[in-house]
């Protein structure tokens, strides 16, 4: 495997630049780094420089980013404040961008802008890594979603996965449901009406011979379902607050809907959660989303080491 | 009776060429009443014309579309790369490349794969909205229309398309 796959020098933009050979490929590299021995690890990346340019804040993936990246011996530099940078002086990203790649071998961008990472990419030859574009992409979190169903469940392929809260402006959730598409996967949207996977992924879906059904209720689901992918209502992607005071206590899931899963099913979460898994549901072995979010660094640091050529 | 509504017909059908005929250009024939400066931008021929000639005829008769628009080019070199970007505006009007006062060739025109720099992206938040740079989309379906923005990878249709 491999032969015709190759990373080195690749910016990794949108999950749906992706083919799913690549989309395995790097699974399995994050899994190879996993298992790697800890001096060979910590070497990896030795002398490899990575910019870390948060242009929002974001601590989660920038710490993701940046760990991933020491721990395999690389060295980061970087703002995770935009107002101290010389992107508050006017600069705009292409030359911000054309100054950086002087200094590094490897770009980790989030902006709050859709496209910014792709435009990232344009300004230069070193890979770029988008870290989040505003409500478009996010592929290392898709990546470390993948992983995760895949650690959780020994296999990606034939599982029954459903993904419920905000899945109108959830990126995660759309990004999930367009990867898991190769995966010949049934999926089960659970959303109010008001938040409703739109129609554009919902045909995507079809189109792909992807088997979903829509629901109003947890309940509906729960008992047959492999994963259970939970997602926050997001506040700040509601243009009226009246309508979000509504829906935000629509989905919250307590231990006592558990009572008749399959003894394997796992709950995943993007995190931060507010209120959508209550405390109660951590002490079952069905809570799996803190264990989603450590998977973000061997899943970065395969990212990292492909695009870097460190690994083949 | 019969020989006077045909030759009617043939009067409304040649008008377009007979009206301001032209020797060598181009004629681009039923655009939707009211598009031909849209036609006109989109081919880029609102600025720098040299010396090519540009003739509008709007709002004309058409058994074929009920109103319809006219543009025709003079003197002015356009590939048929160019005339496919008509298909965003006007997707049912008839292209004629005119050589010696006649119809030298009729042109299929379609929406070209890639478009450069000539839509905005209808999302606000898109990256091309907030610097001054070059838009580009992919055609992803021509019926019915729709494109994906490369940068915010929306997906949009007809009805979102504006020009740059």
């Amino acid at each position: 495997m491999g032969g015709k796959i190759n990373f080195r020098g690749r910016s990794i933009i949108s999950i749906n630049n992706l083919s799913k050979e690549e989309i395995i490929y790097i699974l399995e590299t994050a899994k190879k780094i996993e298992a790697m021995p800890f001096k060979k690890k910590s070497e990896l990346l030795k002398g490899k420089v990575m910019a870390s340019l948060f242009f929002e804040p974001s601590t989660r993936t920038r710490l993701s980013f940046n760990s991933a990246m020491t721990r395999l011996g690389g060295r980061v530099i970087g703002f995770s404040d935009p107002m101290t940078s010389s992107f508050a002086k006017g600069e705009t990203l292409y030359d911000t961008i054309k100054m950086v790649e002087n200094y590094v071998d490897v770009i980790a961008i989030r902006h709050p802008i859709e496209g910014a990472a792709r435009l990232a990419s344009e300004a230069t030859e070193k890979p770029v890594v988008n870290g989040g574009d505003g409500a478009n992409q996010h592929p290392t979190q898709t990546l470390l979603d993948l992983y995760t169903i895949k650690k959780a469940q020994g296999k990606i392929s034939g599982l029954k996965i459903a993904m419920c809260g905000d899945l109108k402006y959830g990126r995660t959730v759309h990004s999930l449901a367009i990867a898991l598409s190769h995966f010949n996967c049934r999926l089960y949207f659970i959303s109010p009406e008001s938040l409703k996977m739109p129609a554009y992924y919902l045909a995507e879906l079809s189109k792909r011979g992807v088997m979903f059904s829509e629901h109003e209720k947890i309940e509906e689901v729960i008992d047959e379902v492999d994963i259970f992918y939970s997602t926050r209502i997001q506040k700040e992607r509601f243009p009226d607050h009246a309508e979000y005071e509504k829906v935000k206590d629509v989905y919250i899931l307590t231990k006592e809907m558990l009572n008749k899963v399959k003894k394997n099913m796992r709950i995943m979460h993007p995190l931060p959660r507010v209120n959508e898994i209550t405390l109660s549901v951590d002490s079952t072995p069905h809570a799996y989303y803190f264990q989603q979010s450590a998977n973000g660094i061997p899943v970065r640091q395969a990212v990292l080491s492909l695009v870097l050529g460190a690994l083949k | 009776m019969r020989y006077s509504q045909d030759r009617d017909r043939q009067d409304k059908e040649d008008r377009p060429y007979k009206v301001f005929k032209i020797k060598e250009g181009v004629v681009i024939d039923h655009i939707p009443a009211g598009k031909a400066l849209h036609v006109v931008r989109v081919l880029g021929l609102s600025k720098n014309l040299g010396d090519s000639i540009i003739t509008l005829g709007m709002n004309l008769e058409s058994k074929k579309i009920g109103k319809k628009d006219v543009v025709k080019i003079e003197n002015k070199e356009l590939t048929k790369e160019e005339l496919n970007k008509i298909a965003l505006i006007a997707p049912n009007a008839s292209v004629n490349m005119i050589k010696n006062e006649h119809v030298s060739e009729k042109l299929n025109i379609m929406i070209p794969a890639r478009l450069e720099n000539i839509i905005i992206c209808p999302n606000p938040n898109c990256i091309t909205r907030n610097y001054d740079m070059k838009t580009k989309f992919t055609t992803i379906s021509r019926d019915p229309l729709k494109i994906r923005c490369n940068y915010c990878e929306r997906i949009f249709d007809r009805d979102d398309v504006e020009l740059k």
